[in-house]
């Protein structure tokens, strides 16, 4: 009894050390460092492309660039500011932003629909699988004069267009997410008798999130992808308007602005889905969250 | 209690894991089952457990076929098989499904009480050793509060202190509960110091080939004579030798 209670504490004391940390984790101090800690990632990952924007400059001015080609980043900037004090800034950017958000939704529930049904019963993935298949090697952008034909040159063609996009990612990677669970976690919630539902909620749906998550991010990548091809194929609105717009007028620093934008717009979604998702996999015990070596000391 | 009869299991491959096992386990008995690798003891076990199903033969529990996983039995895998997204309590819970949500905390308070987890309720797995992993994974078995008890090689990925303190602990478990209990190990030690009676199984397809009565008094010392000398006998009755021969 002793002994038995001798050898198993070595085991508790450590859990109880990586509790410990884990609940330092959230109090003060260790905010405070954990703060100071992000700073200098951030000083160091900005470090490069201020370095690039310096010397852009210099060359602009000097004339190394021909600033009709490229104008230097203080015209882009100027440029960028003017059009927001115009209000015209805000409505392409609302535009765009608006036709990204209905073309995703619109794709990540089609795809999140068949991926699950074609992921969970093997007679949906042999009977619709092959053919969502064939389509998915049509490139994507071929389908825009059948859908423009289809429906005309506003904005459902487009939304269409980004919603195909989107869906392949996003159906991929929850049907290979569902049919890749772990099999012997499935066969102890069979084991304890679980009701079908049961057994989807408490462990096929956690076990598919992460690539699920996968998917919608790779998803919304293609879908701003596509809302670009969309806009420069014909639109009076939108960024890829402004685009378009700055190329036939000749003005390279309108480009470079919307193409700002594009990447602020994509970073920016793509920073707020991987919060989510860092927030509900935040049981996840890999690679990834090994920061700082607060695990496994 | 439990009845395994003319057992038989041959997979879509082609392999035959078991050829007409017959195995009787007595309320209260704990038989350790031990074999070379893929003499098909853990076959045997999912078999039990409803996990998997015979070609020919039956398993009876109280006189009722097996057909798939029965209520009174819990198990135990090798590997913990906790959801690492569901905290020690709801990884417990899994087991209750059928209980009555009321008696879910009573009884998953008591269990990790048990088996010395009280403070880990909320825990996640990524924050368990192996050792306490595999005792959340004991906790789930044992919370419906089942009548036979199977487990597959539970301790064989701890270290040698560890899966010597949890085995102990299990016989603890077992004085409180007395349920009955068949496990399978390839640690001829583990199935001395826990067994009332061992069964070495041999051969591809698997079959029984000596069962053996352990009668040294519990609590058993490892490093006593008479518990080497039972040791000694298992290992004969497993000699690889005679098996290249036969």
């Amino acid at each position: 009894m002793s002994l038995n209670d001798a050898l198993r504490r070595p085991g508790d004391r450590g859990g109880q050390g990586l509790r410990a940390a884990a609940s330092a984790a959230a109090r003060g101090p260790r905010d405070l460092l954990s703060t100071a800690a992000w700073l200098t990632r951030a000083a160091k990952a900005l470090l490069l492309p201020l370095g690039l924007v310096l010397v852009w400059e210099l060359f602009s001015r000097t004339g190394i660039f021909p600033p009709n080609l490229l104008p230097s980043p203080s015209v882009v900037l100027a440029e960028i500011l003017s059009l927001a004090e115009a209000g015209d800034l805000f409505t392409h950017i609302w535009v765009t932003v608006t036709r990204v958000a209905f073309g995703f939704l619109a794709g990540a529930a089609a795809a999140t629909l068949l991926g699950a049904l074609t992921g969970y019963s093997k007679q949906a993935r042999e009977l619709l699988d092959p053919s969502l298949q064939a389509l998915k090697s049509v490139p994507s952008l071929a389908w825009v004069p059948l859908f423009i034909l289809w429906f005309g040159i506003f904005e459902t063609s487009k939304v269409t267009l980004i919603a195909v996009g989107v869906f392949f990612p996003v159906y991929l990677n929850l049907m290979t997410g569902i049919q890749g669970v772990d099999r012997k976690l499935v066969e102890v919630g069979k084991s304890y008798n679980l009701s079908r539902l049961k057994l989807v909620r408490k462990i096929l749906l956690p076990a598919t999130l992460p690539s699920y998550f996968v998917g919608l991010r790779a998803g919304l990548a293609l879908g701003w992808m596509f809302v670009i091809a969309a806009e420069l194929m014909g639109a009076s609105e939108g960024l890829g308007f402004l685009m378009i717009d700055g190329q036939m007028t000749g003005q390279p620093q309108v480009i470079i602005a919307s193409l700002i934008l594009f990447a602020i717009l994509g970073q920016a979604s793509d920073a707020g889905l991987s919060a989510v998702a860092r927030r509900v996999l935040s049981w996840q015990d890999g690679f990834g969250s090994m920061s700082g070596g607060k695990k496994n000391a | 209690m439990l009845e395994i009869q003319g057992l038989s299991r041959r997979f879509d491959g082609g392999t035959r894991a078991l050829e007409r096992v017959d195995l009787a386990v007595a309320e209260s008995e704990i038989v350790g089952l031990v074999g070379t690798s893929g003499c098909g003891k853990s076959t045997l076990l999912r078999i039990v457990a409803g996990l998997d199903h015979p070609n020919g033969g039956e398993v009876l529990i109280d006189g009722r076929r097996v057909t798939g996983p029965r209520p009174e039995v819990g198990i135990v895998f090798q590997e913990p098989r906790l959801m690492p997204w569901l905290d020690v309590t709801d990884n417990i819970r899994l087991a209750l499904d059928d209980f009555d949500r009321a008696e879910h905390k009573r009884r998953i308070a008591e269990v990790l009480e048990r088996v010395g987890l009280a403070d880990f309720a909320g825990a996640l797995p990524k924050e368990l050793s192996g050792g306490m992993a595999q005792r959340v994974a004991i906790a789930r078995a044992l919370v419906r509060r089942p009548e036979i008890l199977l487990l597959d090689e539970p301790f064989s990925a701890l270290d040698s202190f560890i899966r010597i303190s949890l085995q102990n602990h299990l016989l603890e478990l077992w004085e409180e509960a007395r349920f009955t209990m068949l496990f399978v190990t390839h640690d001829i030690e583990e199935a001395v110091a826990l067994s009332d009676r061992v069964v070495a199984m041999r051969g591809q397809p698997g079959r029984i080939h000596k069962t053996l009565d352990v009668t040294l008094p519990r609590p058993r010392k490892r490093t006593a004579v008479e518990f080497q000398a039972v040791k000694e006998e298992i290992l004969e009755a497993l000699n690889l030798e005679d098996e290249a021969a036969a």
